[in-house]
């Protein structure tokens, strides 16, 4: 790891993340919750483009920081939200799911400490939308179809699904 | 040519998956469980995409299989949101811990 413009810039991204995510435990406002992992969006995002993926970067930047988002904040300005009483997940709950998931890490972290394949792809960058267009629309049309259906099935589910059931309503009045 | 190694990445997308699956373990409010579970995805996403420039054949199917992730976890937001919300008409609650009529 040598010191460069690189290096600087992935240590505060990465450092912006952790920090987004860290808060995102620790707020008590469920909004407040929501705008810190703005931030760990917005990060990811510059990540991406220092993975020479400027096109996943923008689309980051649109799926999550903008519709996820405004769909949490929706969803929470449409329920009661200021249920911040204490929590009744006993604190030996906690202490135990907190030393497993750092077992976890830590595993995890033994396999990837040193893990290096010593190739660096080098042609990613360049006309990055039209590789991705290109492999889309001749390598992986099928997934790429298949995608569209669920998302219809999805906006089909989610309207059937909080739609006002008028019947309902109007036999317990 | 880079400076950053692959193992930098893969550590932060373990530290962000960590802190999701921690949230999504241990918050009671569904939209915190479902914002975890987006946190959870998207540390794979970073792993997807640092394996497309580091891996043992860098190509652009990492981003791809990245790009089809960002869209069935849109697919999954839009439904549980709107579980969520039928939910708070019928029950009046978010807490994750008072939605157990399946266990009675």
């Amino acid at each position: 790891m040598t010191l460069s413009g690189e290096f600087f810039a992935f240590i505060s991204l990465a450092l912006v993340a952790v920090v987004g995510g860290v808060l995102l435990l620790n707020l008590t406002k469920v909004v407040h919750m929501v705008l810190a992992l703005v931030f760990t969006f917005v990060s990811i995002a510059g990540i991406f483009i220092l993975l020479s993926a400027e096109f996943l970067a923008a689309v980051q930047i649109l799926i999550y920081s903008g519709a996820i988002t405004i769909i949490m904040l929706f969803g929470i300005m449409l329920t009661r939200h200021d249920d911040t009483k204490e929590p009744k997940t006993g604190l030996l709950r906690k202490l135990l799911l907190f030393l497993g998931i750092l077992g976890f890490a830590f595993a995890f972290y033994i396999g990837i400490y040193n893990l290096d394949f010593g190739e660096v792809s080098t042609t990613l960058h360049e006309n990055n939308t039209e590789q991705i267009g290109i492999a889309l629309y001749s390598k992986y049309i099928i997934p790429f179809e298949l995608t569209s259906v669920l998302l219809l099935a999805a906006l089909v589910g989610a309207i059937v699904l909080s739609k006002n059931d008028q019947e309902k309503e109007a036999k317990k009045e | 040519m880079s400076s950053v190694p692959l193992s930098a990445y893969l550590a932060l997308g373990l530290i962000l998956f960590c802190i999701g699956l921690y949230g999504a373990l241990t918050k009671r409010n569904i939209i915190i469980v479902l914002i975890s579970i987006e946190l959870m995805l998207n540390a794979a996403n970073i792993n997807l995409v640092a394996f497309s420039k580091f891996g043992v054949m860098p190509s652009i199917t990492g981003q791809i299989f990245a790009l089809f992730v960002m869209a069935v976890a849109a697919a999954e937001v839009a439904v549980g949101v709107a579980i969520l919300i039928a939910l708070y008409r019928n029950r009046n609650t978010v807490n994750i811990d008072e939605v157990n009529t399946l266990k009675h």
